[in-house]
């Protein structure tokens, strides 16, 4: 009988092992830690200065970023709010959704749950991964999303690639090469990047670490409750046979 | 006091038969004393149907079915409502677990023949309380209407289109609309949480009710009302179920609420598997994603709905990909007709069925796995072979299942 328990707890877990593996460009682990207050604050500052102005976070409300550290409304309305909105407003963008479709072809996406549907490796890569390119509208192409509408924003920063295909082995290998350096180093971008990411990530899901923290509470209790309950059993059935 | 109470009791009991109902159902209801280890997924499932009826009822006051508000509504569920995660991680998580318990239950039935006579109605009645529970996950499914939950649903609902004749009427029928769209997400909204939930819930009582008539199945499959105490009547190898089965099954919640709550506040999306990460991209009615995949407990069944590559008899692939799809669910219901061995039980039964038993696993899921995957020509050969060997289990069993070598039954049920 154990045997089939086995069995069957293998076969529940074997599909994950392959789950992980996607083709297309290999992704770079983004360096999360929603627990960094400063981490999340830094981008939360780059979200509302350069990616706001195009793309929602609208299911966001300015005064939920106590959780990050801003508990104070003045604070939040002096670091995020750069309108006239309130600190209770939702963070919707300045670009209507027509206006976007004109400019971009397509409506930038609303970004308040783009964490938990692309994931924060893709995004961390994707925001590193635009290059020159001529043959696009935008003038931009992007390694991860080929042929995105959107242009490199933070362009300034990072300065600009250009892609360089080799061939090895019979095979295409596309790589990116920094031609013109930006006001950052690498370094100083990828952290700029990783900051943002990071609270792409808390703004996804804000309440995951408050969920973690009553999960551990509540992990406790069931298995104090395990064992009480166990207990509880053993005693009622003593007397079966 | 206690005279007191007795009165009070009586006087219920002579307009409500509520002592006697107790008696019946727990107290005096007996129930093997070698249950093992699956059959604690009966009364898992009960707990899992209480929880969804419960934070369902939550999740409706704000909730808004309407397709230009559904998403966002969830969101403020998720943010704004006290609690709201919490209440819809229960229920996310919930519909899913129904799934693995009454995947485990309906094994369990598997194992140790407990759909055969006289239990025969029982099975069939917990096979509608199955349809019934795959209807309410396909309409809850939608309500959010993510990406996945708009072109999962599109793809369900075009199979009616396969349907010759009628197909394209009903289709339009059953969505109000010649494409998916606001009126199909109210009147799915309408069956998720009023129709199926009270079937569902009429459909639990009647299996308990019939089961309490021709009592538990245990995992040596036999009678214990066939060995009764000859002064009390009582099974000589049954114990009530109250307090026995109460307490134990309360040892048996608490490890099962490990597990789920593990879920819910550790890993709420499981890996993509019970909130799919493209379902938290809006419905886009002119964007198809690239790939497709329903929430793994349809995946099996899905997998079977593409293995059909080949019109045949006239009859189109696509139509015959549905038949085989419904079939692959519906063949359970002959289970009980298509047993011939001399025993119930897995312990007593051949080398052959338990072979058989452990293809039919491997089978489905193999083909669980394959309907979460994009199709390739060796994925559809795969769920073709799959697909055959899952059908095989069934229509091979009245004759595997009479010339296997089994062993004999015991007298009294064994530990």
């Amino acid at each position: 009988m154990n045997k089939i328990k086995i069995f069957l707890l293998v076969l529940c877990f074997a599909p994950m092992a392959l789950y992980a593996a996607e083709p297309g460009m290999p992704l770079d682990k983004a360096p999360i830690d929603t627990s960094d207050n400063e981490s999340l604050q830094r981008g939360a500052q780059a979200f509302v200065n350069y990616c706001l102005t195009c793309h929602g976070a609208s299911f966001m409300r300015y005064n939920r970023h106590r959780d990050i550290g801003w508990d104070n409304e003045a604070v939040v309305l002096d670091k995020l709010v750069m309108t006239d909105q309130k600190a209770g407003d939702l963070m919707v963008s300045a670009m209507r959704k027509n206006e976007g479709e004109e400019w971009f072809g397509v409506a930038p996406p609303d970004l308040s749950v783009i964490a938990r549907s692309r994931g924060a490796d893709w995004l961390y890569t994707y925001l590193r991964a635009f290059y020159r390119d001529d043959t696009t509208v935008p003038g931009w192409n992007n390694l991860v999303f080929d042929r995105a509408a959107m242009p490199h924003v933070l362009y300034e920063f990072q300065g600009e690639q250009r892609l360089v295909v080799k061939n090895v082995d019979g095979k295409e290998v596309k790589s990116l090469d920094l031609v013109k350096p930006g006001s950052l180093t690498v370094s100083e971008y990828d952290r700029y990047v990783a900051d943002l990411v990071n609270y792409l990530v808390y703004i996804g899901e804000p309440i995951a670490n408050e969920r973690k923290r009553i999960g551990m509470l509540v992990m406790i209790f069931l298995f104090g409750m395990l064992g009480l309950t166990y207990l509880l059993y053993r005693e009622y059935w003593r007397d079966i046979h | 006091m206690s005279k007191q109470k007795n009165s009070f009791l009586e006087w219920i009991d002579k307009r409500f038969p509520m002592t006697v109902t107790w008696r019946e159902h727990l107290s005096e209801y007996y129930a093997p004393k070698n249950f093992n280890f699956w059959y604690f997924f009966g009364s898992l499932a009960l707990l899992v149907l209480v929880n969804q009826l419960i934070t369902g009822i939550f999740l409706t006051m704000s909730y808004k079915p309407d397709a230009s508000l559904a998403f966002a509504s969830v969101e403020y569920i998720m943010r704004d409502v006290d609690y709201g995660w919490l209440i819809r991680y229960m229920h996310s998580t919930g519909a899913s677990m129904f799934f693995v318990v009454v995947y485990l239950h309906m094994f369990r039935g598997m194992m140790y023949g407990s759909y055969r006579k006289p239990r025969e109605l029982l099975w069939l009645i917990g096979m509608a309380i199955f349809f019934v529970l795959m209807s309410l996950a396909f309409t809850g499914y939608i309500l959010p209407w993510g990406q996945m939950s708009y072109w999962g649903a599109q793809v369900i609902v075009s199979m009616f289109e396969a349907i010759p004749f009628i197909g394209e009427t009903l289709h339009n029928w059953i969505l109000g609309d010649f494409m998916l769209s606001d009126a199909a997400l109210n009147r799915f909204f309408a069956y998720h949480v009023v129709t199926l939930p009270v079937l569902i819930v009429v459909l639990v009582f009647v299996h308990i009710i019939a089961l309490h008539e021709v009592g538990s199945n245990n995992p040596d499959g036999i009678e214990i009302k066939e060995n009764k105490n000859p002064e009390s009547k009582i099974p000589v190898d049954g114990i009530p179920f109250h307090p026995y089965y109460t307490v134990k099954d309360i040892f048996g919640v608490v490890g099962f609420l490990i597990v789920f709550c593990g879920i819910i506040f550790f890993a709420p999306e499981m890996g993509g598997y019970f909130l799919e990460y493209n379902n938290f991209i809006p419905a886009n009615t002119l964007q198809t994603p690239d790939h497709i995949a329903p929430v793994w407990y349809f995946t099996p069944y899905y997998s079977m709905l593409r293995a059909v590559t080949v019109n045949f008899l006239w009859i189109d692939a696509k139509l015959w990909g549905v038949f085989l799809m419904v079939a692959g669910v519906a063949v359970f219901c002959f289970l009980p007709w298509l047993d011939r061995s001399p025993v119930k039980s897995i312990r007593y039964k051949g080398p052959i069925f338990k072979f058989a038993l452990a293809m039919f696993v491997i089978s489905f899921f193999v083909l669980g796995w394959l309907g979460t995957q994009s199709p390739t020509p060796l994925y559809t050969l795969l769920a073709q072979i799959f697909s055959v060997i899952y059908f095989a289990f069934f229509i091979l069993m009245p004759w595997y299942s009479k010339i296997d070598k089994t062993k004999p039954e015991p007298k009294r049920v064994t530990k």
